[in-house]
């Protein structure tokens, strides 16, 4: 599944975030899979997902440095291929 | 239980598109690499 | 202007605010006697942690967002509140993976535990034979740990673990251990045997020859999907001969940087093979919990410096091996900013050669919980 950047998504109910001083660790209960967030504007962008229309407009509001926005796209793209952010509308089975 | 086959047990995936990479002749940019994943079964003492 | 953030192998060195994971032997008590046991179980130790404690500590794991525990022991089974601790941890977000040696691992508990969220089983096996097995973990005990396996499988409890103690003695049954694994739809696990409990004195009985870590090396390569705890990575010194990748994996000693032990009497050991005082870092029954510890304690403190390498400076391969694995050199006498004694490049062997003529006093494990009648660890004199 390719990511809709246009799409509202959150942080997915199945994984436990847990900040640190470089960013954050964020843990899938499901997949096992451990993935590091490394920049502390990047977890507050996964945290703003839920309260935007769509991953751009999370970005645009969250990321103030318009030359690092691609950088927090792909990221997000990266972090919605590990299943640690989802769309908003994922039920369990599809994030299973 | 999902079983989990990581290909690498480092990998920095960041799919991008190509708009959002720096053009040719440009100052050079390091993009930032914001998300890493590790394999748990890369560090002694974590499995 | 962007930011270039240092490698992720160096942030982890200086330490998080909580394990990723840690180690947790919920007793000393076990009904086998294996001849290289890490924790030297045997006897269960009066001064365990109740129940009450031990349900009080996954809530404090839980608040810390630790992701999840590796329980062990001694055989975690044999605690009567074994299903209650567990239960507890998983329905609060600690994630729960335990490792047994499948004796009391029956249909009915089979059946149990498959039914848990977020619970993997390791059942552990150091032979293919009976024979080969039961010369470290006495005698039925291969019987039995195929007997949990078959539960396990019998009952639909998908990706559980096998986990191998790499020996002398079975090196050459990888391939049947995989075999074994695939047979049961389980996950193959093999790890470095340390020097540690009464491992310290099996040792150099069991320990691979330098043949067998070159055959080992090449073995995991081509094996990407066994996992191996990168228990291995002080052979990564061998891709400057050979010219192979690194095996897969941060290279990283997660001591009291990423993970800790805690021990069935509340004691906080910076890895499961360093029970000793010379790496114990608190008591989770002190004020402050297991928390202050993992923050505060001297110990950890030090072990997050950065670390210089010492006598490997000038060796190439450093950046690849990390001068190996620090419960290893403890345990054998060799000093710990220097090579690992399975140095690959043969590094270690004059310090060895000292430490075989005496002239180095080498250290014994603080304690020894083996149970009488078993062949236990002769202790050092506390100073």
């Amino acid at each position: 599944m390719t990511f809709d950047a246009g799409g509202a998504h959150r942080l997915s109910p199945r994984v436990g975030l847990r900040p640190e001083p470089f960013g954050a660790l964020a843990y899938h209960y499901d997949t096992r899979r451990l993935v590091f967030l490394k920049d502390p504007l990047l977890v507050e962008l996964v945290e703003a997902l839920v309260h935007h229309p769509s991953a751009r407009a999370a970005v645009d509001r969250v990321v103030a440095d318009a030359a690092r926005r691609p950088s927090f796209l792909a990221a997000l793209a990266s972090l919605a291929g590990s299943g640690v952010v989802e769309p908003q509308h994922a039920t369990l089975r599809e994030t299973a | 239980m999902t079983a989990t086959e990581p290909t690498a047990k480092r990998t920095a995936d960041t799919p991008v598109d190509a708009e959002q990479l720096p053009a040719e002749g440009d100052e050079v940019v390091v993009e930032d690499v914001l998300v890493e994943e590790i394999s748990i079964d890369g560090m002694c003492g974590v499995y | 202007m962007t930011t270039k953030t240092p490698p992720l192998a160096e942030q982890l060195k200086s330490g998080l605010d909580a394990p990723i994971c840690l180690t947790w032997e919920l007793t000393y008590a076990c009904n086998l006697a294996c001849v290289h046991c890490l924790s030297g179980s045997g006897r269960r130790d009066p001064r365990e942690l109740r129940t009450a404690e031990a349900k009080d500590l996954v809530d404090q794991l839980a608040e810390l967002q630790v992701f999840y525990v590796n329980i062990g022991g001694g055989e975690p089974m044999l605690r009567t509140d074994f299903f209650e601790i567990v239960e507890h941890s998983v329905t609060n977000g600690v994630g729960v993976k335990f490792s047994t040696n499948g004796t009391y691992l029956d249909r009915a508990a089979a059946e149990r535990l498959v039914e848990l969220p977020y619970l993997d089983v390791q059942i552990s096996l150091d032979g293919m034979t009976p024979e080969v097995n039961d010369a470290v973990r006495g005698e039925g005990s291969h019987a039995k740990a195929l007997e949990a396996m078959g539960h396990l499988r019998d009952v639909g409890f998908e990706d559980f673990k096998i986990s191998i103690v790499c020996t002398r003695h079975n090196v050459d049954q990888l391939d049947e251990f995989k075999a074994l694994a695939d047979d049961h739809g389980a996950q193959l696990r093999i790890t470095r045997l340390r020097p540690s409990g009464r491992g310290v004195d099996s040792y150099h009985d069991l320990r691979l020859t330098n043949t067998q870590q070159r055959q080992v090396f090449r073995w995991i390569l081509d094996h990407p999907e066994v996992l191996t705890g990168d228990s291995f990575f002080h052979l990564n010194a061998l891709m400057t001969e050979t010219g192979d990748p690194n095996l897969p994996g941060l290279n990283l000693c997660g001591a009291g940087r990423v993970v800790c032990l805690i021990d069935p009497v509340g004691d906080v050991y910076a890895c499961p093979f360093v029970i000793h005082d010379e790496f114990l870092a608190g008591n989770v029954r002190d004020a402050g919990g297991f928390a202050r510890v993992w923050r505060e304690s001297a110990l950890f403190t030090e072990l997050r410096q950065p670390a210089s390498a010492g006598a490997c400076a000038s060796c190439g391969s450093y950046d690849a091996c990390q001068g190996g694995c620090m419960a290893t050199k403890f345990f054998t006498g060799l000093p710990l900013d220097g090579p690992d004694p399975d140095c690959i490049h043969g590094h270690a062997d004059e310090a060895l050669a000292a430490v075989a003529a005496g002239g180095v006093l080498v250290p014994r494990p603080s304690q020894d919980h083996s149970r009488p009648g078993t062949v236990g660890v002769a202790l050092t004199r506390k100073r």
